[in-house]
């Protein structure tokens, strides 16, 4: 199948990614190609066939043992921008509401 | 490879032991040819100012109780996708910009706890997606076969230190042949272990259901006591093995090539496999046969979709795994942003490079509203069969032959301009991963034109202690001449090619 320029736009923004003018031309190229192939698996007879599960093992469970949790200098120490003990991030809520 | 004081781990071991040298004279010498020779082949991305301190710790407690592991003292690098508390992680992005771990990767503090020494980390494709390195944040590393070639990828910067002799072991991880194509196109020897051998706690994930970490050495049996030392249960990733990693040792000791059956795709020798590795893939099966070795064939029909279910699956993790990424909690941030989705949407657009920006797109489209049947389902499915042909060819044989790679390294800017032809060079080895299978690439010589081949054994789940076994009879059957490399202009010594 082939990707329009507005199929790419909207999957920009399903993966929060702004992406240029000149980017989605050719992103919607390159992505139609690589459908395009992938679609292969269409000539495969799939009726009764059970998806893929990955392990076969029962979930492992980790022990239910209290454990020390994250210091908040240890979390933050990456952070672009903090504020006291928070992550700080643009202003979400306009002031007033 | 090749270093002035020894050629496997055992005898590294034995040469400490015996105070022949010391750890830090080992460590200095593999820190200067590094510091030698990066700058020409841009295979670490960072070094371990510590490195030396470290070796001069080690020797001192070696003095007062000796040493009760071959890796105490080993120097080692690892790919910068695994994490090292102190030690920046790029994954060769621009989004982790300014990012320092503060925890170590299981694997990693394994070996850090039996006494290696990391040296350095090296250069891959931006958070592992690509096939040569290109895509790395920091520029691509070169080949030290031939520098005007890529090194593989996405393990590429570990893969061309071990050639190089920059290290004797490195640490690479591997989600559709990332580790074996790099191995076999810088003429060393890498391996995959079985999903679940190897925690994957502190790797940064790309697609969590097929990622595993594994080593890349000059020998089989480095590699084998690489892997029992990094394998076993570990309770930070709950796809671990209660199986004891030991069983490895045991299995690579009673191996006999005599008794072993060689299943043989043949479909998988013809079209669209380069003369020259036919060649050479061919003389080994003839080579195999002589020493006792029997072909089996096997057909793996549904293996032709294995690209087709990758980029699918893979990507669809991927976007999920990367939607971390948000320049909140760490790494890079755009400046001045209008408000959080904007900070958002322009902080992952400059952060990420256009691969993975792709596969992030092509992964929320596999798994968006009114496609997941048609593709990301579907391609789930396609891989039960894909693992189904691979149990089926098991009950015949006990490893599986093809080459590791379609083609030679190829040139850098050679495929960077149609991802498509990029992903088809992972052709052979991207099944392995889809059915958590044990795979490897062994070289076997160099092509018409000096480059490495590399021969690829895939088998049954945890059967990687037969599987090295194997690599050691062809090893011996193929000794590697060096790559000659020198700062500042890498070349290639005589090919050795024996026609």
């Amino acid at each position: 199948m082939n990707l329009s320029k507005s199929d790419v736009l909207h999957v920009a923004r399903l993966s929060a990614l702004a992406l240029s003018e000149a980017e989605v031309d050719r992103i919607a190229g390159e992505l139609s190609a690589i459908l395009n192939y992938v679609e292969g698996l269409s000539s495969v007879d799939l009726s009764g066939i059970p998806a893929e599960e990955g392990s076969r093992l029962p979930t492992a469970l980790a022990e239910d043992l209290p454990v020390q949790s994250l210091s908040t200098d240890w979390a933050l120490a990456g952070a672009p921008d903090r504020s006291g003990p928070f992550f700080q991030v643009p202003r979400i809520l306009e002031e007033g509401r | 490879m090749s270093n002035p004081f020894f050629s496997s781990l055992a005898e590294f071991a034995k040469g400490r032991d015996s105070r022949k040298f010391t750890i830090e004279e080992v460590a200095r010498y593999f820190m200067s040819r590094t510091e030698q020779l990066n700058p020409s082949l841009n295979v670490c991305l960072s070094l371990n100012e510590n490195a030396i301190n470290r070796a001069r710790q080690l020797d001192a407690r070696l003095a007062r109780n000796g040493a009760d592991s071959p890796f105490f003292g080993y120097p080692i690098m690892i790919k910068d996708n695994l994490e090292m508390e102190g030690f920046p992680t790029t994954c060769a992005s621009k989004i982790l910009e300014g990012y320092i771990s503060r925890r170590t990767a299981t694997s990693v503090a394994r070996l850090l706890s039996l006494g290696a020494i990391v040296l350095g980390k090296t250069n891959l494709d931006e958070f592992a997606m690509g096939s040569s390195t290109e895509n790395s944040a920091f520029g691509p590393s070169k080949n030290p076969w031939n520098p005007t070639r890529v090194p593989g990828g996405s393990s590429g910067g570990s893969a061309a230190a071990v050639a190089a002799g920059l290290a004797p072991l490195s640490l690479g991880s591997d989600t559709g042949g990332s580790i074996r194509q790099p191995a076999a196109f810088c003429g060393v020897l890498g391996i995959k272990p079985t999903y679940g051998r190897i925690s994957r706690s502190g790797l940064v994930a790309f697609s969590s259901s097929l990622d595993q970490i594994g080593p890349f050495s000059g020998s089989a049996s480095d590699a084998l006591e690489a892997l029992v030392a990094m394998g076993g249960r570990d309770s930070l990733d709950m796809t671990t093995t209660e199986r004891d990693p030991g069983e490895m040792r045991r299995d690579f000791a009673a191996t006999r090539m005599e008794e072993t059956q060689i299943g043989i795709p043949e479909v998988l020798f013809g079209e669209g496999l380069d003369p020259s590795i036919r060649k050479r893939l061919l003389e080994l099966r003839e080579a195999l046969g002589g020493k006792g070795a029997r072909e089996v064939p096997v057909t793996l029909p549904h293996s032709a979709y294995g690209i087709n279910v990758y980029y699918l699956v893979a990507t669809s993790e991927a976007s999920s795994n990367l939607s971390r990424f948000d320049g909140v909690r760490y790494g890079f941030r755009v400046k001045n942003p209008a408000d959080l989705r904007t900070m958002y949407e322009e902080t992952r657009d400059a952060g990420f490079g256009d691969e993975v920006k792709r596969r992030i797109l092509l992964g929320t489209f596999a798994l968006s509203a009114g496609y997941q049947e048609a593709f990301y389902r579907k391609a789930r499915k396609v891989q039960s069969l894909i693992r189904k042909d691979f149990m089926e060819a098991f009950q015949h044989c006990d490893a599986i032959l093809t080459p590791t790679s379609p083609t030679p390294p190829f040139a850098f800017g050679e495929k960077t301009g149609d991802p498509l032809s990029m992903y088809l060079s992972d052709v052979y080895t991207i099944t392995a991963n889809l059915a958590g299978l044990p795979a490897l690439s062994v070289p076997v010589g160099l092509d018409g034109q000096g480059l490495p081949v590399g021969a690829h054994l895939i088998g049954p789940p945890w059967s990687e202690g037969r599987l090295l076994k194997l690599a050691e009879f062809i090893s011996a059957l193929y000794p590697m001449p060096l790559p000659e490399v020198h700062a500042g202009h890498p070349t290639v010594k005589g090919p050795g090619d024996r026609g």
